[in-house]
């Protein structure tokens, strides 16, 4: 928990943001769509006397007040998944629509990709790739669960992944939900900083800078890229789109999210990031009651 | 007979589209789309314009995969849509995951569980059961929620149910 104290210059009410941090996370689903609609999803938990509360800012994020939302039947049909709160925040950034081409370029174990199919309401294509194929297999096993039949499962790295297994040569969306340090996940794996190392801090921020390169070079002119990360490091956050924006055609656009929210930081550790990294933003465990995130909305230039 | 153009066989590391028709038919054993799609209407009576829209996909001898839209045949990628039918044996088999997609449409074949009997069900059990029906793979289905929701496929044997519920599907509920 140390570790966190490096965050104290960013954080007000560093305090609530410690004491949050400590506290487990509240147990979260999203209903899948493709399967259920949320008025008969909320029917089959009420049938099985699990209760649940409504999130103010979607009509399918459930609070659920059992830890194990895996044993119920709503999700043996497929029709709830666990996804926590945070995390259903990128796909909805990324608003992707029924009929186009989508890439989830870090895709497993595809709660974010089953999302971004239900939001296309399993229509066109969601290119669902990752490059550790053991993780692939959760995906998959996700996807078939869901009932999912618009994704595509590729397993390249998606620094340099290549378009030639598919008869277009661009994505409308891409979302780069790469891998991190996942400091934002402590309340739901204590130990997640037990390995933290500010060496691994830079080798993985090299990573999602390849990755998120290779996004925008891969979507088309206009469209758009999210970029999002379960972590409060600058280092794979601004930094990663400060570099982004001085060597690909793009720029940060603002967006609404219905979550309280602080804008994305322009300096950190005698570092100075380009002044629209203020776009992006930041989710502190203390404001919504969740894990902690990073959103980025860009736009490839034309 | 070397001036006769070799068949061509099934390649089970990428992802081949189905055939239309028998008539479109190039390799060998490979059932049609016009088959697949007359079977779920046949055994199920799963309505074909249900499919319209889905393109159909072999890859491995006999898996066939269901995918929304098109993508270019043949094509190498790890996963297409979803799993959806077992060919290329005597008795074809839905699999669960496509019973539970696609069997909301079943009229037929479908076998009504009391919430005990889904328990015993998706724990992967056997269970004697009365069925007047059709032996063979069924639509097993539980009432859920206000409507008829289908649990996965069964197999109807010997006055028993068999579940074929996967291992890493199979919950104690």
């Amino acid at each position: 928990m140390e570790t966190l104290e490096r965050y104290e210059p960013l954080v007000a009410e560093f305090d609530a943001f410690r004491e949050a941090c400590r506290r487990p996370l509240p147990s979260v689903v999203r209903v899948n769509t493709v399967k259920a609609t949320p008025d008969r999803a909320k029917r089959a938990l009420d049938e099985e006397g699990v209760g649940w509360t409504d999130r103010e800012w979607s009509d399918t994020v459930l609070e659920l007040d059992t830890d194990s939302p895996g044993s119920t039947w709503a999700s043996f049909h497929g029709w709830i998944n666990g996804q926590e709160e945070v995390s259903a925040i990128p796909a909805e950034v990324l608003a992707p629509e029924p009929g186009e081409r989508v890439w989830d370029a870090c895709a497993a174990p595809g709660s974010k990709t089953t999302q971004l199919a239900a939001l296309m309401d399993d229509e066109g294509l969601v290119v669902a790739n990752d490059n550790n194929l053991g993780r692939l297999s959760a995906l998959r096993f996700n996807t078939e669960r869901l009932g999912i039949t618009n994704t595509v499962v590729t397993n390249q790295d998606a620094r340099n992944f290549s378009l030639k297994p598919f008869d277009f040569r661009e994505f409308d969306r891409t979302l780069v939900d790469v891998p991190c340090s996942c400091e934002g996940t402590v309340r739901k794996n204590p130990t997640t900083l037990d390995d933290w190392s500010l060496d691994h801090i830079r080798s993985v921020a090299g990573v999602q800078k390849g990755i998120l390169r290779r996004a925008i070079q891969a979507t088309k002119p206009g469209g758009t890229v999210v970029y999002s990360t379960c972590t409060f490091a600058p280092e794979e956050n601004e930094a990663v789109l400060d570099h982004a924006l001085s060597e690909e055609d793009c720029r940060l656009v603002e967006f609404d999210f219905p979550l309280d929210s602080r804008p994305g930081v322009t300096e950190w550790d005698g570092e100075e990031y380009d002044e629209s990294v203020r776009k992006a933003k930041r989710f502190y465990p203390h404001h919504n009651d969740t894990g902690g995130f990073f959103c980025a909305k860009l736009e490839v230039g034309e | 007979m070397s001036d006769e153009t070799p068949k061509k066989t099934n390649d089970g590391q990428r992802f081949d589209r189905l055939p239309e028709t028998a008539d479109d038919r190039e390799v060998e054993g490979r059932a049609t789309r016009e088959e697949v799609v007359e079977w779920w209407d046949r055994r199920f009576g799963v309505p074909p314009e249900t499919f319209e829209g889905y393109s159909f996909w072999e890859k491995g001898k006999g898996k066939i995969w269901i995918l929304r839209g098109e993508v270019t045949s043949p094509i190498r990628v790890e996963a297409l849509g979803l799993t959806f039918l077992r060919t290329r044996q005597e008795h074809w088999k839905p699999t669960t995951n496509a019973v539970q997609r696609f069997g909301r449409e079943a009229s037929r074949n479908v076998l009504e569980l009391t919430r005990e009997q889904a328990r015993q069900f998706v724990r992967g059990e056997t269970q004697a059961i009365e069925w007047d029906g059709d032996w063979g793979y069924l639509v097993v289905a539980h009432e859920l929620a206000g409507d008829l929701a289908p649990l996965g496929v069964g197999l109807y044997v010997h006055d028993e149910l068999r579940s074929p519920v996967p291992k890493g599907r199979q919950r104690e509920l």
